[in-house]
């Protein structure tokens, strides 16, 4: 483990412990949102045969880091009619949120922040402090564009969050562990052992718990969309209606802190996706460490393997965002309760009869 | 029951036929042109800002009296005899010195109707179309190849030399006159009627 491996490093648990906590941050999230920021437009550009940024470095490469700099030097807006406390703290929160999430995300055998057992619901309750910033930023911003979105945010995401735990148990239900970790290494180094085929278990649950698991796969990467409040889901920000929703208010580093939030949201939700359904860090095809006899060479390859699915999820939700118009706040409601709440209660209830067998 | 089935199937493989639209154009080449690096095509009759060739200009003012809203200012100085200008391209002798041709690009309005008359072809539209300015007064566009103490200098010769060529033919009208006179001189010897109107036109041509 990297804690241990720092400690003896080191020598001092709680400089190692700092380190290791400090990691996802500096060589992930940072890098990720910067990334992910350029590879949006990008991507948005080029599926509406555009260009995008080119200015900045080649094909504009250095635009978010135009950006960030430019957000640094902006004044912090902060309107009068504001509540302070709520206002400045509110974007810490969501940020928080999204980071504590980090904690637990395996990233590679070899690189968990945190190996708890109960890493799912961890992330589960967790992220709702992003909720909560979010409710406390439309709030204090004394806005009614903002109180709008906030409510719109978190009438979304509680709907949202039923289907996703439904699933969640369904899998549960199927592994027997809540660790992200043993989940994981239950999908151990070939692709017919991930769970979105059927698990390591062979014989005829095999089949019959495909069809189930790519339902569920689906409808949990469609909630885990909405709660990220991503774009066909993106009513609390809706751009046409609400100006931005919940971060109208918010000027500089602390919309830069609600942007990154975000960014980081996205890239959790994808790797909770792949870590559930897709063998997590695990590599499809086995381990080319094992073949070369290089054990050294195993933790690197399965962070590869988990940077790649992470980042191609999140490319199916940019691809997913320019793809569709937003939903309406009433069809919202109804594609969640009326088809993806019973359809997850139908594969719960499935699973839960095929696992008898 | 199964509306239900048909509406979630409905939307499902909708999504997944967008998703394929979408994916499609990620790989269709960008439509975008890169403006100031990267120009577009123009049209082959393009009209935009007009371009004098000064070497062809003969001065002959016929654009400046096509012009519907008399951007076009023309001076000319008629030249010396022992001047050469020399020929425009199509063969057409220059006779004249233009010490003014400006084009107000401010009241332009894009008509080409003064590229038509000319009859050197040498007042035409380029496809120079970037040429705003932040005062007006830059948008008056000066033609002339001369200097302007050559200007000065055309116009000044030809004064001197109409002054000259007036002095020669007041000189000679003198000489005339003296001849004449002298021979009436010799005709009032011989006695003859003078003619009254004769000297009226010796006095008119003094």
């Amino acid at each position: 483990m990297m804690y241990d491996w720092l400690n003896n490093l080191i020598g001092s648990p709680i400089l190692a412990m700092f380190i290791v906590s400090l990691l996802p941050l500096f060589i992930f999230i940072l890098p990720f949102a910067l990334l992910a920021v350029l590879a949006e437009r990008k991507v948005s550009a080029h599926m509406q045969d555009r260009l995008g940024p080119m200015r900045v470095g080649y094909h504009g490469i250095l635009q978010t880091v135009a950006d960030i700099i430019k957000l640094l030097q902006k004044e912090d807006l902060v309107a009068t009619a504001t509540d302070k406390t709520l206002f400045n703290f509110a974007p810490l929160l969501v940020f928080i949120g999204s980071y504590a999430a980090f904690a637990v995300i395996p990233f590679s055998g070899f690189f968990i922040g945190s190996k708890i057992d109960l890493g799912i619901i961890f992330i589960v309750g967790v992220t709702g402090l992003v909720v909560a910033g979010i409710l406390m930023a439309g709030w204090a911003s004394n806005n009614k564009y903002s109180l709008l979105g906030a409510m719109r945010s978190a009438a979304q995401i509680i709907s949202y969050e039923i289907p996703t735990l439904l699933i969640i148990l369904t899998v549960i239900m199927l592994t027997g562990t809540l660790s992200l970790y043993d989940l994981s290494e239950l999908q151990t180094a070939y692709f017919w052992n991930w769970l979105i085929l059927g698990g390591p278990a062979i014989g005829i649950e095999k089949i019959l718990l495909i069809p189930l698991m790519i339902m569920g796969c689906l409808i949990i990467y469609t909630s885990t969309l909405a709660e990220v409040n991503r774009t066909p889901f993106d009513i609390p920000e809706a751009e046409s209606e609400l100006v931005s929703g919940y971060h109208t208010e918010y000027s500089g580093m602390k919309f830069a802190m609600f942007f990154l939030a975000e960014y980081a949201n996205m890239f959790a939700v994808s790797a909770i996706v792949s870590v559930i359904f897709f063998g997590g860090y695990q590599s499809p095809f086995g381990y080319l460490g094992n073949t070369l006899g290089l054990p050294w060479l195993i933790p690197i390859e399965q962070f590869f393997w988990f940077t790649a699915k992470g980042l191609f999820f999140v490319f199916v939700q940019m691809w997913l965002r320019w793809t569709l118009p937003r939903f309406r706040v009433d069809q919202l409601m109804a594609f969640c309760w009326k088809y993806l709440i019973p359809i997850s209660f139908v594969i719960l209830l499935l699973v839960g009869l095929i696992t008898l067998i | 029951m199964i509306d239900y089935f048909v509406k979630f199937w409905q939307g499902l493989s909708t999504i997944l036929i967008g998703m394929k639209v979408t994916f499609r154009h990620l790989f269709v080449p960008a439509v975008t042109i890169q403006y100031p690096s990267v120009k577009p095509q123009m049209p082959e009759r393009e009209r935009n800002r007009l371009y004098v060739n000064m070497d062809d200009c003969i001065g002959c003012d016929q654009c400046a009296r096509a012009c519907p809203v008399n951007c076009i200012e023309i001076e000319t100085v008629k030249s010396l005899p022992e001047e050469d200008l020399g020929k425009t391209s199509n063969g057409k002798k220059k006779a004249l010195w233009v010490t003014k041709f400006n084009i107000d690009f401010a009241k332009c309005c894009y008509c080409q109707l003064c590229v038509f008359p000319c009859p050197t072809e040498c007042i035409y539209m380029t496809d120079v179309y970037e040429f705003s300015e932040f005062r007006r007064e830059n948008l008056l566009y000066d033609f002339v190849t001369l200097l302007p103490e050559e200007r000065e200098q055309k116009k000044k010769n030809l004064l001197e030399f109409q002054a000259k060529k007036e002095a020669e033919k007041a000189a000679a009208a003198k000489k005339a006159a003296e001849e004449k006179a002298a021979a009436a001189q010799k005709e009032k010897q011989e006695p003859k009627t003078p003619n009254p109107s004769e000297d009226k036109k010796e006095e008119n041509n003094q």
